[in-house]
């Protein structure tokens, strides 16, 4: 009775899990070996490890998901550290998810009109006397506002992580004469792993294909794999080279999944 | 848990209230349509066109005077339309492509072919604008619109005729103040115009050549971007852009100081026109629409709302002079002459003019 119940309730998921999952990387790693014509080749991977475009693109596409995912942690560690201290924590960690609600454009939109010739943070810089600088179409614009729409998602883990942490250790720790930053490094940072690997992959992954702020705040000078994912399926319509770099994003998460696995501590 | 079951219900009685709302504003709109009592009351009409591409006071006098009821859908990229299209399950009667669109649905056996004797208002159209290479006697089409590529500059920071070349662009003294537009066959294209060479060229010599040269362009280029260019040339982001003369002209509403020039060494020259796709359901509307279209007063009150070149000449008439001789919009025929219109180059071309336009995207300034 029970095994055909679990059976039953899990059918959605197996059906979600087969059309939504494992259908379209067939699909993708099948258009992956066609070239524009529909026939069948391997060129398209030939051309991606041959042309110095697409390396450079992935050094790129890479070098900025990276930059990225630590200027997140930076601002988040501590963040989330002093949020799971403070009286009403869920109140604030819903005040940063909040902006996940609002829709990726508007905030892009939005940082136009903050970091434009004429927006708010110029006229700021012009009023304390620095003067206007050219802050959009900039390698540091297209970092600040990934790094800003990707935050929640690395404090929601991280925190998460800190509130389970059992106080008593903590507690410990101080009793047998550690001082707080000996306790945060070897009791609250290794406690928080999981947190911490949760969000790196919660930012690091989808940060590789961003391609939405590359063109509206990078002004396409910041070019990453998701720019050429888009021109070759909305544009050259070569569908067959679009999926080409989408199996390799796909290869690439792969490794950093298993790259921050979490790795089980023999006799524990 | 009663919770969670009380705001379900919450949400459900709020959408089923929407529904039923909108249910009750379609039934009012249609009911006022058919109170106009026209012979073919239950008769629709799909449209399927660029957003923001009508005036919204015709479509409505269109249902008025033949009692139609118009649907009207709306795409934003040749692309998109084509997709839809080809895949079929949609109902379009009227479609409006680009010209290099039409060559690929006509190869593509998407288009109806046009009955000419059931077409009335050819005959206000400028024969410059018919017969085009994309559509010879105009078997599959008829000019909606049409418009160059061209450049736009900020007088603020641009002395106004200085401008007059696509090499203009090159000058050193526009580091980093020029704004493309995120398109690889205009602005692969404008390079070739500049250098004397078809936009429609095929051969690798000249694209290599055009691509070494829009590379030495980097230094100056701010940014590629798309429909944005708009809001960025409003508010004084960049000095110069290279972009369509229809989105020249929105911005242009916006700010004052921004001006449009068709570079004399030629370019592109565009045009949308009306077609009827092979998903058409309703022929004797779709006929009825572009003959409509195609009345010089409806042409002309159309050109005024969407701001882009009518190629109907009686409809040119009833215009404004202050629209009709302003070269920007309607350049002289010298000009026009130098320009061409994009040819559908296949499969293997197209990707060779975006592998080198990605490519200039890749370069290092």
């Amino acid at each position: 009775m029970h095994q055909t119940k679990a059976f039953n309730y899990s059918v959605p998921y197996y059906a979600w899990l087969l059309l939504f999952v494992i259908a379209p990387v067939i699909l993708l790693l099948f258009e992956s070996f066609m070239d524009v014509h529909g026939n069948f080749t391997l060129n398209n991977y030939q051309t991606y490890f041959s042309s110095g475009t697409y390396i450079r693109m992935t050094f790129n596409s890479v070098f900025f998901a990276f930059m990225v995912t630590v200027i997140t942690l930076a601002i988040s560690y501590p963040m989330a550290l002093i949020m799971s201290r403070l009286k009403h924590a869920q109140f604030w960690l819903m005040l940063v998810i909040l902006p996940t609600w609002v829709n990726l454009l508007l905030k892009a939109y939005a940082f136009i009109g903050l970091f434009a010739k004429q927006g708010t943070l110029n006229e700021f810089l012009t009023f304390v006397g620095i003067g206007p600088q050219q802050i959009m179409f900039t390698d540091g614009a297209f970092m600040a506002v990934a790094a800003y729409v990707q935050i929640p998602f690395m404090i929601m883990p991280i925190f998460n992580s800190l509130v389970e942490i059992d106080q008593s250790l903590v507690n410990a720790a101080r009793d047998l004469g550690a001082s707080s930053a000996q306790t945060l490094r070897k009791v609250i940072i290794p406690l928080s792993m999981n947190g911490v690997r949760t969000g790196v992959q919660a930012v690091f992954i989808p940060t590789l294909s961003l391609f939405m702020i590359t063109r509206l705040i990078g002004g396409n000078r910041v070019i990453t794999l998701g720019t050429a994912i888009e021109e070759h399926f909305l544009v050259t319509q070569n569908w067959g080279m679009g999926s080409t770099i989408g199996i390799i994003l796909i290869i690439a998460m792969a490794i950093t999944m298993y790259l921050t696995r979490d790795r089980k501590q023999g006799g524990k | 848990m009663k919770k969670l079951i009380n705001l379900t219900l919450g949400i459900s009685l709020a959408v089923a209230l929407l529904l039923g709302f909108s249910w009750g504003m379609n039934r009012l709109e249609n009911h006022q349509v058919k109170s106009d009592n026209a012979p073919n009351q239950k008769e629709t009409l799909t449209i399927y066109n660029w957003g923001d591409y009508i005036d919204p006071a015709i479509l409505k006098s269109f249902q008025k005077e033949t009692g139609y009821r118009v649907n009207y859908e709306t795409f934003d990229s040749n692309e998109a339309m084509y997709t839809k299209i080809k895949q079929g399950g949609t109902h379009y009667d009227v479609a409006i492509p680009s010209e290099y669109m039409v060559e690929k649905m006509r190869q593509d056996n998407l288009l109806m072919p046009l009955d000419h004797d059931k077409l009335s208002g050819l005959q206000h159209y400028n024969p410059a604008f018919l017969n085009e290479p994309f559509d010879p006697n105009n078997k599959y089409s008829v000019p909606y619109f049409w418009g160059t590529l061209g450049i736009v500059y900020n007088d603020k920071y641009v002395k106004p005729g200085s401008i007059t070349s696509w090499n203009d662009l090159w000058q050193a003294q526009y580091r980093k103040q020029i704004m493309l537009i995120d398109s690889a066959r205009d602005i692969m294209g404008m390079t070739l115009a500049s250098s004397g060479q078809s936009v429609n060229t095929k051969n690798e010599a000249e694209l290599a050549a055009a691509q070494g040269k829009l590379s030495s362009l980097m230094p100056n280029v701010k940014a590629i971007v798309a429909d944005e260019i708009k809001t960025y040339m409003a508010q004084d982001e960049a000095a110069l852009a290279v972009d369509y003369s229809g989105d020249a002209a929105e911005m242009m509403q916006q700010n004052k100081h921004l001006h449009y020039v068709v570079p004399e060494d030629g370019g592109n020259l565009w045009f949308d026109n009306m077609v009827i796709p092979k998903t058409v359901q309703n022929k004797k509307a779709a006929y009825a629409f572009i003959n409509y279209m195609s009345r010089p007063e409806v042409a002309a009150q159309n050109a005024e709302y969407v701001g882009y070149a009518t190629p109907n000449q009686d409809a040119m008439k009833l215009l404004p002079k202050s629209i009709t001789q302003d070269k920007a919009w309607y350049p002289d025929q010298a000009v026009l002459d130098r320009l061409e219109t994009y040819q559908n180059l296949g499969p293997d071309w197209t990707q060779r003019y975006n592998d080198y336009f990605l490519e200039f995207k890749m370069t290092n300034q």
